[in-house]
């Protein structure tokens, strides 16, 4: 009994811990880019000055891999703490 | 119950046959097309077909089960929960909207792009896995659970309505505007066809209805949006994939702007809207003599044209100027100052599509840059709360499921908005290398036939019979829906993109009236008024609150309210400052209690609602009074970190929830109660 709450709490700690991760890119994915858009946009990207790229596909580009990392290594934490369901 | 692999395998083959049928549809309409059926028609079967397919699958999920009508039996698929929701997510707004603006705006546009799909991240690390595990019906019922009691139930049944009512007007009134201009009815008319497309959905099978038919509508959206762009790539391009070839027209467009911007004849064009800028503030300074000088004027203007006999089509234009001048003072003055702005705002280059942050000074560019990081938080944030995308993650047969699926909606999301940019570079590309600087009496008939519509406008201001940038005017709405004519294309891409349009409105409506619905119904009737209602009774309640709800909101699009447009976009501060804060602190602080969450919740949504009414010339509030020239619509980032600051120094100052608050905080942080894990506790 003691064990699965102390399995349940180092998942916990463990999702904490990737989720502050991610949010920081997920801020800095969002709002460096933008802050420092006229500095950026001397630089091109295929065509694209890279400010402009940056807001209008790079981030979210970005957004789609967070999301994904997320869901994977949450299902691994799952498993590594035992709290998985087989399927 | 169906399993889900088999669920998913068979989902899959009717979705298949379903896009294949309608790609056979329009395939079949553009070769009737070319044997010469009318545009009229290619419209009409355009949208009833798709709205009977849509009515068809509505009437087909029929259901008197409470869980299948608020939750769709908790059993859809991520992926194909990622389709309703990105169908539910995207608006008419978004469809036919951001093109327009990101036409005009350029690099300004592009906080909606970022903001719209950022929200997404937010949404899948704070919120989806664990609203999904708590397992109930509505959000208010998780504010409910968490902050004991009803006080935090009805503040967000309140900012729910708010914020979704809004939204829910804003489509109604856009699948308006669709029916009205492909099937030529009436717009009143269109808003009650509207609503009969939205009510067959929802109504007889709510949540497993909506559902399935928001899969159904977001593969036609999707196909509608892609395949103009595709096509108008292409022709300039030689390469059919926009999104990835768009950057070199974008150096191409620069060029352009550049060589359009010092040309002689564009600079005396816009010299002239300067003076006739210059005339109208002195016209409004002479209020009211300046008003009777006109009047009279242009009373023998007319007599003069009378006398001469000038032909009667003459006569009735100067006749119909006198008619329309302004008849008191106040009038007159809103209505100059109007004209004033818009012929000023002509006697500048618009800034160039690329360039970050525009403004004459340095203080100008700086506060371009405050407002567009402003804006990208809030649209984050509102999409992080808005009831109806959050309910949405309740469907899901799973907690890993849930965290799924945000990933498919935010791929199927991220589909349109990284098109979006390119549309408008497309568009604008095409407007300035064809249009700009051709012969006026030679222009294609797209202008006239929009221009008839009110749409499209041309007034060859220094006439010299070209058609020069800043005389021309097209309508921000109908930039996406004029594209495929500007290409060239047949009349049935029209029709397609028309279709889709109609189907992120109807999709977003759906399930903005189900949250509505079910916040009166199950939030306020069932868990307070009445805990002892049938289930019979509950659904019929639901189902009449639905109805009553959408014919209001029918009524109020009937009357072609000018403000509700940007009532939208005030939805997302709303309900990022009412929920944001609470739902998220509920999650991961397990000391934030009912007395802080409920003060959070009113500080958030209060500061909101009072910086726009200060802000906002329709309260008649000013951007003099502006905190950091932060404008009225991204006011909620006041709320949000007002509301996470109020409720954690409230929820200190005041006892700790209780234990089983606390156990349930324990219990939605934990993922599925998996058998292994069950299995391990039996041995212990």
């Amino acid at each position: 009994m003691s064990d699965i709450r102390a399995r349940q709490r180092a998942y916990w700690r463990a999702t904490l811990r990737l989720t502050s991760i991610l949010l920081l890119a997920w801020a800095a994915a969002s709002f460096l880019p933008g802050w420092f858009a006229e500095d950026l946009n001397a630089y091109s990207f295929h065509g694209w000055p890279l400010g402009f790229y940056m807001a209008a596909q790079g981030a979210l580009i970005i957004f789609l891999l967070i999301v994904w990392i997320y869901d994977q290594w949450m299902t691994r934490l799952e498993r590594r703490y035992g709290l998985h369901d087989e399927d | 119950m169906t399993s889900t692999p088999a669920l998913f395998r068979r989902l899959g083959r009717y979705y298949a046959v379903y896009a294949a049928g309608f790609v056979c549809l329009v395939i079949f309409l553009a070769v009737a097309e070319q044997l010469g059926l009318s545009p009229r028609w290619i419209g009409q079967i355009f949208l009833f077909s798709t709205i009977a397919i849509y009515a068809a699958i509505g009437v087909m999920s029929r259901t008197s089960d409470v869980s299948e009508y608020y939750v769709a039996g908790r059993r859809v698929p991520a992926l194909f929960n990622g389709m309703a929701t990105a169908a539910d997510w995207m608006s008419a707004a978004s469809f036919i909207g951001l093109a327009g603006t990101l036409y005009y705006s350029g690099f300004v546009g592009l906080a909606f792009v970022t903001g719209w799909t950022g929200g997404y991240v937010l949404v899948a690390l704070l919120l989806a896995p664990f609203l999904r595990k708590f397992g109930q019906f509505t959000i208010p019922d998780f504010l409910g659970a968490r902050y004991e009691g009803h006080f935090a139930r009805v503040v967000g049944v309140f900012a729910g309505v708010l914020a979704s009512f809004v939204y829910v007007v804003a489509q109604i009134y856009g699948v308006g505007l669709i029916t009205s201009r492909f099937i030529g009815i009436e717009f009143e008319i269109g808003v009650f066809v509207g609503l009969a497309g939205i009510l067959v959905c929802s109504f007889l099978g709510g949540m497993r209805a909506v559902t399935w038919t928001q899969v159904a509508q977001y593969l036609i959206l999707i196909i509608a949006y892609l395949v103009p762009v595709a096509i108008l790539s292409y022709k300039v391009t030689g390469v059919p994939v926009p999104q990835a070839v768009y950057g070199e027209v974008l150096q191409d467009l620069g060029v352009k702007e550049l060589e359009l911007f010092s040309e002689p004849r564009e600079n005396e064009v816009r010299l002239q809207y300067r003076y006739r800028a210059e005339e109208y503030a002195r016209k409004i300074a002479d209020l009211p003599e300046s008003l009777v000088a006109e009047r009279v004027g242009q009373v023998e203007r007319v007599t003069e044209l009378r006398t001469q006999g000038a032909p009667a089509r003459e006569i009735a234009a100067a006749e119909r100027t006198l008619r329309d001048l302004p008849r008191t003072s106040d009038e007159a003055r809103i209505k100059w100052e109007r004209a004033r702005q818009d012929s000023l705002s002509r006697s500048v280059n618009p800034p160039p599509h690329a360039e970050a942050h525009p403004g004459a000074d340095r203080a100008a560019r700086d506060s371009a840059r405050n407002n567009f990081i402003a804006l990208t938080f809030v649209l984050m944030v509102g999409t992080a709360a808005l009831p109806h995308i959050l309910m949405r993650y309740y469907t899901t047969p799973s907690v890993r499921e849930a965290r799924r699926s945000v990933f498919w909606s935010l791929f199927f999301i991220f589909l349109l908005y990284v098109t979006a940019p390119a549309y408008a570079v497309f568009a604008k590309w095409e407007v300035y290398s064809n249009l700009i600087g051709t012969d006026i009496g030679s222009l294609p008939g797209w202008v006239a036939s929009w221009g008839k519509v009110g749409l499209v406008k041309i007034e060859d201001i220094n006439g010299d019979g070209i058609l020069q940038l800043a005389e021309l005017t097209i309508n921000s709405d109908a930039i996406l829906l004029i594209i495929p004519e500007i290409a060239g294309l047949p009349y049935v891409v029209s029709g397609l993109v028309a279709a889709g349009g109609l189907a992120a409105a109807l999709s977003t409506a759906d399930g903005l009236l189900l949250t509505i619905s079910h916040a009166l119904s199950h939030d306020l009737y069932y868990k307070m008024v009445n805990p002892e209602a049938s289930t019979q009774r509950r659904l019929v309640i639901t189902k009449s609150q639905l109805l009553v709800v959408a014919v209001v909101a029918a009524w109020v699009a009937s009357l072609r309210p000018d403000s509700i447009l940007f009532m939208v976009g005030l939805a997302f501060s709303i309900a990022a400052s009412a929920f944001f804060p609470a739902l998220v602190l509920g999650i991961f602080w397990k000391r934030a209690n009912k007395w802080g969450a409920v003060a959070g919740m009113l500080a958030g949504l209060g500061v909101t609602l009072y910086y726009i009414v200060r802000t906002h010339p329709f309260f008649g509030g000013s951007m003099a009074d502006a905190w950091f020239d932060i404008n009225p619509i991204s006011c909620g980032v006041f709320g949000v970190p007002l509301g996470f600051i109020v409720i954690a120094v409230i929820s200190l100052l005041t006892p700790p929830p209780p234990l089983e608050v606390q156990a349930l905080v324990d219990f939605v942080r934990m993922p599925d109660e998996g058998r292994k894990a069950l299995e391990t506790e039996n041995r212990l």
